[in-house]
């Protein structure tokens, strides 16, 4: 039997991608265009109210979502660890909302654990309408298989905390607990956050100030870890401009307890998109727009065949900002059916801190 | 190199001025090749298709959890992955489309495991078309063809339902339809129901499945065979037989046609030798004249073998689908391999065939008087030496049937009594013309005695052939008529009651039962039930039959205790098929262990019956008893009694009103008509290979004697001078030729019985569990004598015609020639 008979991972991923459906922001790679079609979904428009736990919640009506936490911890040792853990859902076809395996949506999990030299992830996929994977309000809870985010007692709607958290590999797994006392925050312009000069845009809102404790595993090998965490929710339905290829994504934790968002989507035609949000420590979130930010990819590395950033060095004059970035592994490649990298990062310079990197397109 | 291209066209000579040798040759070599290559042909196509039914249904390629009874809730499969287990729902069932019974597979793509195999290409803008509405049904071109329909049809199935349009996919195994699992639930009117898990590669750590499913699903280990595979062995064992039978008989030919020609060749090659050609170069000559001839004999052998398995194919797959299930493709596809084996086979074969030849050659001294008498002698010593081979093969036929158990030695004991039988022939055949002689005191027919005996190495060979040739045709002929008139009686007892109903789900059993109360015609209703269990690692059927007259009259037990169904209706008693009783090697009153999904269910075996032709285990109990034991299983089977007058019009009420189809109700002469149309498509294909084995005999007769006739001129040139004439001389060769094939075919009838008990004691019960009640059919026999004398008359006649239109020139040379 050939390959191409095969209902390989690679090539129902492939369909997903079709669909709209790959990490985060990544769905532009390749696939440029599709964004486009939105026609029959709900579509993304400024001055929208956020209402909460209930925006917690799927918005089915949209066509693509996702539930994304990254986490920078250390162990006992000193040593650092990055963790990460994801829901996608897609909606297949616009329309009303159809039960049980009719239903339009599909639900893809990522989860993966990265330290200096090792870095392990997996991913999964489920049907929505029969109970396999989906997210609920109240109580909070958002699940696919085994893996799952649920508030714990006494959960704050606009905190979105506390939660916990858990997934497992082959190889790797982990449970941890997630607190935070300051409320989420709205990116872009009131949680409408633009992805391209002609009107691209998602609804999207953070929790970037949770702190974070639990357990991580690695070959059987069990530590205690503590650290910071950062939530994105975003959801849309024709997030990128047909002539985007590939985001660079940062959610960065400033020793000053302050907290930055930034993302660079790369352009075929013109200048690059940039977009950023600076978070005070009390939370107040400043949209930055594309000319106040500097990113400039400084070293290369070469994973899976692909050459990729993984030094930057990132100035915002604005703010006195001028800071070189380094990956704690640069081989944080998620090799999974939609490949893309996202790993752990440092940074030294005008500020010290830690944070989080995706690229996707490359 | 010149030198050798030289030596070979002088032996090339040889074939030029003995055409029909070289024919006889090609005959032998080309009819050999063909039938072995052909049911190579439909082996492997029946194995690939095996394969591609396998790995479409995930079937026994992936390990995975089945349910205790037939479907299971759809809630399992969700809590086993919140569970952390990597499994992907299937849910599976039949549907009829024009009348065609196929079988629906609902599949989860999104969580298939890739391991389970090749599954639908459900790749990029696939899985959207495959899932959202309208949704598609995967069907291979086969299938497609089967139903007339055109990729994007929408075919409604025969009650009603509505499929979604049709999508082809050549990889796919004939006779599925593929749709996502949820249409496969509306399909199939089994909402929120699976029929099994398969298990994709573990991500992380997993509950325990005790601990989330109770006992209602077990775990069933991935298996490198499938269950066709294995329920489908011993018919493939059988036609390999047939194909290796048909492949010796035509070696026979070969080795006559060579043996002769390497015996004309002598002088030949005695002269070459003595005009320098070194032992060696001449050999290898001999090798690359055998292996050209081999080659270009195998080409059109394989040629040959591909249009008798095409012929053939229709037949074998319908049996394969009859009998187990087994949906095999009707384009014949071969591989390299295929070419390859049947190559080898061909140039094995000649080898094997030239070996004895060859050796003298080899060993050929260069001064050694080569005379064509030599030859003749050389049999004498030979002789003797295959009477004591055919005692070895006697001795050995006799130890491996006491000692051997398995089907192989089944084979090989068929094979010993053949092989002995044959190498015994010629001895018997001397013996008898011996006592001939002896009878007369006529000059003429003296002559008559001695000149068949003197004729009898040349023809030995041939006649060999002949006789194993009708043997296995006694023997096959014998057994299917055996089975069929066994098999006849046999389904008036199990099909005993007259209409047989399975309903759609309980409920609407529950109202066909009411309605059939009120009907006077309908003098029982005879309520049954069917689960499926494991017995010792074997598939096992447990029949639940209620306690009527229509069972216990007519129901085929082979043996009994006393009361035997009164034990079977206390519940503590079954009923055992022939094949589990001999597989688990049960007696009467033995215990029998039943895993049901309340616990074991411990039985006394009360009777053994026949259940022909099932290749799963069977044993039948009270349904009371089966309904507590198996109390998940559908009640929807019933079968009824009616008066015989009314039956029509019972079935047509029925359909109308319950709006059921031929699946869900039948009657008696339906099922009996269709497993009747069955069994005689599996033996077509064993009467097809019957018979070109058979004409592969008559020509080794045919090719024989015309080889023969050459050599036959100096014998009858001194009877011709003695004043017989043309025609009488043709007579007496006539007589000559049909005496010693009617004493062979007489031979062989005894043989072919001793085959047919062989086949029916042995073979039959080794591989499919079964034993048949041995029948002989005196008509039959003398149909095949005739037909064996036909042979012979037909081979005579090319060589009698020459003999009556000789130039009597040709005669006299006979004195003039020194040969």
């Amino acid at each position: 039997m050939s390959a191409s008979v095969r209902l390989s991972r690679r090539s129902f991923v492939s369909g997903l991608a079709v669909l709209g459906l790959g990490p985060r922001r990544s769905l532009a790679q390749g696939f440029a265009g599709l964004g486009n079609d939105a026609s029959g979904f709900a579509a993304v428009v400024p001055g929208r109210r956020f209402s909460f736990p209930a925006d917690h919640g799927p918005h089915p009506d949209y066509r693509i979502e996702w539930w994304y936490l990254t986490a920078n911890l250390k162990d006992e040792g000193g040593n650092a660890y990055g963790v990460q853990w994801t829901l996608f859902r897609q909606a297949m076809q616009p329309g009303p909302q159809r039960e049980g395996w009719a239903s339009q949506q599909i639900w893809m999990g990522h989860a993966a654990i990265t330290c200096a030299d090792t870095h392990r992830y997996s991913e999964t996929f489920a049907r929505g309408g029969i109970g396999q994977a989906g997210v609920e309000t109240d109580p909070f809870h958002a699940w696919i298989d085994s893996w799952e985010m649920r508030g714990l007692d006494g959960m704050s709607a606009t905190d979105i905390a506390p939660l916990q958290v858990k997934a497992s590999g082959v190889d790797f797994s982990y449970a941890l607990k997630l607190d935070a006392s300051k409320p989420l925050v709205l990116e872009g312009d009131g949680g409408y956050s633009r992805k391209s000069a002609e009107g691209q845009a998602s609804y999207y809102y953070s929790q970037p100030f949770f702190t974070m404790v639990g357990g991580v595993t690695i070959d059987g090998k069990s530590v205690n870890v503590t650290g910071q965490a950062w939530m994105d929710r975003e959801w849309s339905s024709q997030p990128l401009a047909a002539d985007q290829t590939g985001w660079d994504w940062f959610s960065l934790h400033l020793g000053t307890g302050e907290k930055l968002m930034l993302f660079r989507l790369r352009q075929t035609q013109g200048k690059h998109y940039l977009s950023g949000n600076w978070i005070e420590p009390g939370g107040r979130a400043t949209e930055l727009p594309s000319s106040a930010i500097e990113m400039t990819p400084m070293a290369t590395t070469e994973v899976a065949d692909r050459k990729l950033p993984t030094s930057w060095r990132i100035v915002i004059p604005d703010r006195h900002l001028e800071i070189d970035i380094v990956p704690l592994n640069p081989r944080s490649w998620m090799g999974t059916s939609f490949p893309y990298w996202e790993g752990p990062i440092s940074f030294t310079g005008s500020h010290k801190g830690v944070g989080y990197l995706e690229m996707t397109g490359y | 190199m010149k030198r050798a291209l030289w030596v070979l066209a002088v032996l090339l000579s040889h074939w030029r001025k003995h055409p029909m040798q070289l024919a006889t040759l090609a005959i032998g070599l080309i009819s050999a090749t063909a039938l072995w290559s052909g049911v190579q042909a439909l082996n492997e196509q029946a194995r690939n298709s095996y394969d591609r039914a396998a790995a479409a249904f995930g079937g026994a390629r992936v390990a995975m959890l089945v349910g205790r009874d037939s479907t299971f809730p759809q809630q399992l499969f969700v809590d086993l992955r919140r569970a952390g287990w990597p499994v992907s729902p299937v849910l599976e069932g039949r549907v009829r489309i024009h009348g065609k019974s196929l079988r629906l597979l609902g599949i989860e793509p999104v969580t298939f495991p890739a391991q389970a195999g090749s599954t639908p290409t459900i790749g990029r803008a696939d899985l959207k078309s495959f899932l959202a509405p309208p949704g598609e049904t995967l069907i291979a071109p086969e299938t497609l063809t089967e139903l007339t329909a055109a990729a994007g049809a929408i075919l409604r199935t025969d009650d009603g339902s509505v499929l979604p349009p049709l999508k082809v996919q050549a990889q796919l195994a004939p006779g599925i339809l593929i749709v996502d699992i949820g249409r496969a639930q509306s399909l199939l009117r089994q909402p929120d129901r699976l029929s099994r898990l398969l298990i994709g590669k573990a991500r992380g750590p997993q509950a325990p499945l005790q601990a989330i499913a109770g006992g209602s699903l077990r775990y069933v280990a991935p298996d490198t065979e499938t269950d066709l595979e294995r329920l489908t062995d011993s018919f493939h064992l059988n036609l390999s037989a047939f194909g290796l039978l048909s492949f010796l008989v035509g070696l026979f030919i070969v080795n006559s046609a060579i043996g002769l020609a390497f015996e004309q060749r002598m002088p030949m090659l005695r002269t070459l030798r003595a005009c320098g050609v070194s032992s060696r170069m001449l050999n290898a000559v001999l090798l690359t004249e055998l292996s050209a001839l081999a080659l270009v004999a195998g080409l059109i052998g394989l040629i040959c073998g591909y249009l008798i398995a095409a012929a053939l194919l229709p037949n074998v797959a319908a049996s394969l689908q009859g009998l187990y299930g087994a949906q095999i493709p009707g384009q014949l596809i071969l591989k390299p391999e295929w070419w390859a084996a049947g190559f080898a086979m061909s140039i094995a074969g000649t080898f094997a065939a030239a070996a004895m030849s060859l050796l003298r050659v080899i060993r050929l001294p260069v001064l050694a008087m080569a005379q064509p008498q030599a030859w003749r002698q050389a049999q004498r010593r030979w002789l003797r030496w295959q009477g004591l081979c055919a005692i070895a093969m006697f001795a050995a036929a006799a130890i491996l049937l006491a000692a051997g158990n398995s089907l192989i030695s089944g084979f090989a004991v068929l094979a010993a009594i053949l092989l002995g039988a044959a190498l015994t022939l010629p001895v018997l055949l001397g013996f008898v013309l011996q006592v001939g002689a002896r009878s007369t005191q006529r000059p003429l027919m003296m002559w008559f005695w001695a000149d068949s005996r003197q004729q009898l190495p040349g023809l030995s060979l041939a006649l060999m052939a002949l006789l194993l040739a009708l043997a296995v045709n006694v023997g096959v002929g014998t057994m299917v008529e055996s089975f069929s008139r066994t098999f006849a009686t046999w389904l008036d007892g199990r099909l005993a009651a007259d209409v047989y109903v399975n309903a759609r789900d309980d409920a609407q059993a529950r109202d066909i039962e009411a309605s059939l109360r009120k009907r006077p015609e309908v003098t029982a209703i005879l309520p049954s039930g069917r689960a499926e269990t494991e017995i010792g690692g074997w598939p096992v059927e447990v029949l639940g039959l209620a306690d009527h007259a229509t069972y216990r009259e007519h129901w085929p037990l082979l043996e009994s205790e006393a009361n035997a169904w009164d034990k079977v209706k206390s519940g503590d008693a079954a009923l055992v098929s022939e094949q589990l009783a001999r597989k688990l090697q049960l007696k009467l009153g033995d215990r029998l262990t039943i895993g049901t999904p309340g616990g074991n269910w411990p039985m006394d075996v009360a009777a053994i019956y026949a259940d022909y032709g099932n290749p799963k285990g069977q044993v039948a109990v009270n349904i009371d008893a089966f309904r507590r034991r198996f109390p998940n299983e559908p009640k929807t089977r019933f079968g009824l009694r009616v008066a015989p007058d009314k039956i029509a019009s019972l079935i047509d009420d029925l359909r109308q009103r319950f709006h059921l189809d031929d699946h869900h109700l039948s009657d008696q002469s339906a099922l009996k008509a269709e497993s009747m149309r069955i069994f005689n498509r599996t033996f077509a294909v064993t009467a097809a290979l019957n018979t070109f084995t058979l004409g592969v005999a008559g020509i080794a007769l045919l090719t024989s004697l015309l080889t023969l006739s050459n050599s036959r001129l100096p014998h009858l040139a001194p009877l011709w001078a003695l004043g017989l004439t043309r025609k009488q001389l043709a007579g007496i060769e006539l007589l000559k030729t049909m005496a010693i094939a009617f004493i062979t075919a007489l031979l062989a009838l005894p043989l072919g019985l001793l085959v047919a008990w062989c086949l029916i004691a042995v073979v039959n019960v080794r591989a499919f569990g079964w034993r048949l009640p041995f029948h002989v059919f005196p008509l039959h026999l003398v149909e095949l004598l005739g037909v064996a004398m036909l042979a012979a008359l037909l081979a005579m006649l090319a060589p009698l015609v020459r003999l009556l239109r000789m130039p009597p020139a040709a005669l006299i040379k006979v004195f003039a020639n020194e040969r």
